[in-house]
């Protein structure tokens, strides 16, 4: 069975550190799937390989069906995965509208001198970009922040406008890295129905990082375990419960 | 009007062309540059060469004023284009520093080539003629509109983002060296089109008049004015140009007045006069309406505390 993403014997050095070692898997279509792995078991790396910010190594990673090793990141995006980030990277000194409208821009094609001139396609062009990123702030519901600072937002918001950001460039695969990173119980919750929320709606592939064990037994239909830059192990959220390599890997073994 | 005073407004108007450019560069995309005197200069000579009488020691073409603007305007965009690919991909500072290279490299090519004057200058030989003040607002019109209309669309929206946070724009789609390129070479354009119209001005053009210094005091007219603001640059640009004859009261330390009113507003005001902000109605709007947004928010968060101690 082939997924959207199929990753296969990635490979990342940084000199002689394999921060990701042969690591092969793939990500069904339509699905919510987890990475999980203790600190620096190379999970955002793995993030950085396939959104391009950093160059393979060794391995492919594949995207649809074609290759898309070592593409430049804006050319990935292009194709369809978007991302957010471990340590949320809004556009700061904008304004929670400004930010998602920035990220629409793939939704028009009118080039610098139709911008220039203010040519009709540019008017027409802009008018549907202003409407599509007033929608998915009221999808989204942060309608009423809409002319709030992005830094002066309340955190949790924060990570919300980092997934409404990426959403606005029509992703196939949605990247969240660590999404309830420093949330409440609470704002957790809140998290998990707005993934499971926008996978329906949106119809996209959900590929998500996270600690919070719980949230991601609960969401994800099946998960990818990294341990030392490697896969330990991979199956259901079941599977991987009641896997002894997963157990040791987190709580270390009995001897040690 | 004075004719002193209509002097000063021309070389004010010459000024905003350039800062225009540079306030794209850095204000909005985020690149400092040091060496936007380079590209003033390459302007000047073209289109010296492209203006000036056949008839003259050192001839040129003798074309109007209008096609010199834009054949030097074309030149330095030509060239920054050529230096754009070597150093665009650095990062930050190290960009900086490359421009500030090229600025000064630039400037002694010209002061060691006799074909133009060298070091000693190139007269151009016409009168100075302050009908030109005409041709120069023409210029800062379509140069304030065009640049506004870029800022205020999607290409303009992309640069900013790259000001905000690089890697963010780059995984949001956006062709971070190339946005980089286009802003590089409008301003250079823009500093070219400046070059030429203040040789024209002058009467007369030397390397020395494109030094690092003149770079510094469009980097600083453009901070000073704020960055990621149109009406910034034209205020700056307007203020700063006027600021050192207002100080001709202090003779030889008027430049060290100069010096001080900047640091002074800098402390003051480190955003400059109108960072991020425009002076136009939707410019006002969005000021009022972050502003809103800010007290709205402000107000919930008490309420929230309020609440939170009574519970």
């Amino acid at each position: 069975m082939s997924g959207i993403l199929e990753i296969r014997g990635l490979t990342k050095r940084f000199g002689g550190l394999a921060a990701v070692d042969n690591v092969s898997f793939s990500v069904r279509e339509g699905g919510i799937s987890g990475l999980i792995g203790p600190n620096g078991a190379g999970k955002t790396t793995i993030f950085n390989l396939i959104t391009g910010v950093y160059k393979v190594t060794e391995g492919t990673v594949s995207f649809r069906g074609s290759e898309i090793t070592n593409l430049e990141p804006f050319r990935i995006a292009d194709r369809g995965i978007t991302r957010t980030f471990q340590n949320i990277r809004l556009f700061k000194n904008l304004s929670v509208y400004e930010n998602v409208l920035t990220a629409c821009h793939m939704s028009a094609r009118y080039t610098i001198p139709e911008a220039l001139f203010r040519l009709p396609r540019f008017v027409r062009e802009e008018k549907a970009l202003r409407a599509k990123a007033e929608d998915l702030l009221s999808i989204m519901g942060l309608t009423e922040r809409r002319d709030v600072q992005a830094n002066n937002l309340p955190y949790g918001l924060q990570r919300r406008l980092e997934i409404v950001r990426a959403l606005a460039l029509d992703p196939k695969l949605l990247l969240l890295d660590e999404p309830a990173a420093g949330m409440n119980p609470d704002e957790t919750e809140q998290l998990m129905h707005l993934i499971s929320g926008i996978r329906e709606r949106f119809k996209l592939t959900v590929l998500v990082i996270e600690h919070h064990m719980d949230l991601v037994m609960r969401l994800c239909e099946s998960i990818v375990v990294l341990n030392f830059g490697q896969k330990l192990a991979e199956g259901t959220a079941d599977e991987i419960r009641g896997d002894p390599r997963v157990v040791e890997a987190y709580l270390g073994s009995g001897e040690n | 009007m004075s004719s002193y005073t209509l002097g000063i407004l021309m070389l004010a108007g010459i000024n905003l062309v350039a800062v225009l450019g540079l306030s794209l560069l850095t204000g909005f995309t985020g690149l400092f540059s040091f060496g936007h005197a380079g590209f003033m200069a390459i302007g000047a000579y073209v289109g010296a060469f492209l203006t000036v009488s056949p008839a003259r020691d050192i001839p040129g073409l003798g074309l109007p004023l209008i096609v010199g603007v834009l054949g030097g305007g074309a030149a330095a965009g030509l060239v920054s284009w050529l230096v754009g690919r070597i150093t665009l991909n650095l990062k930050g500072d190290y960009f900086c520093i490359a421009t500030l290279g090229f600025g000064e490299a630039t400037r002694l090519v010209f002061n060691n080539v006799q074909r133009f004057g060298g070091s000693r200058g190139w007269p151009l030989g016409a009168t100075r003629d302050m009908g030109d003040i005409w041709i120069i607002l023409a210029v800062d019109v379509v140069a304030v509109i065009l640049v506004a209309n870029l800022v205020k669309s999607r290409h303009g929206r992309n640069m900013i983002a790259i000001r905000e946070e690089e890697l963010a724009s780059q995984v949001t789609g956006i062709d971070v060296f190339r946005y980089k390129m286009v802003s590089l070479v409008i301003s250079a354009i823009l500093a070219g089109a400046a070059g030429v119209l203040l040789g024209n001005y002058l009467t007369f053009i030397n390397p020395k008049i494109f030094n690092l210094t003149k770079s510094t005091e469009l980097i600083i007219i453009v901070i000073f004015g704020g960055l990621g603001s149109i009406s910034g640059s034209v205020l700056g640009a307007l203020l700063l140009t006027a600021l050192p004859e207002v100080l001709r009261f202090f003779e030889i330390w008027r430049l060290v007045f100069y010096g001080a009113a900047v640091i002074l507003i800098m402390i003051s005001r480190p955003q400059g006069l109108l960072g991020g902000m425009e002076l136009t109605p939707s410019g006002i709007r969005k000021i009022l309406a972050e502003r809103r947004a800010r007290l709205a928010l402000r107000a919930e968060a008490a309420r929230e505390t309020a609440e939170g101690g009574s519970r």
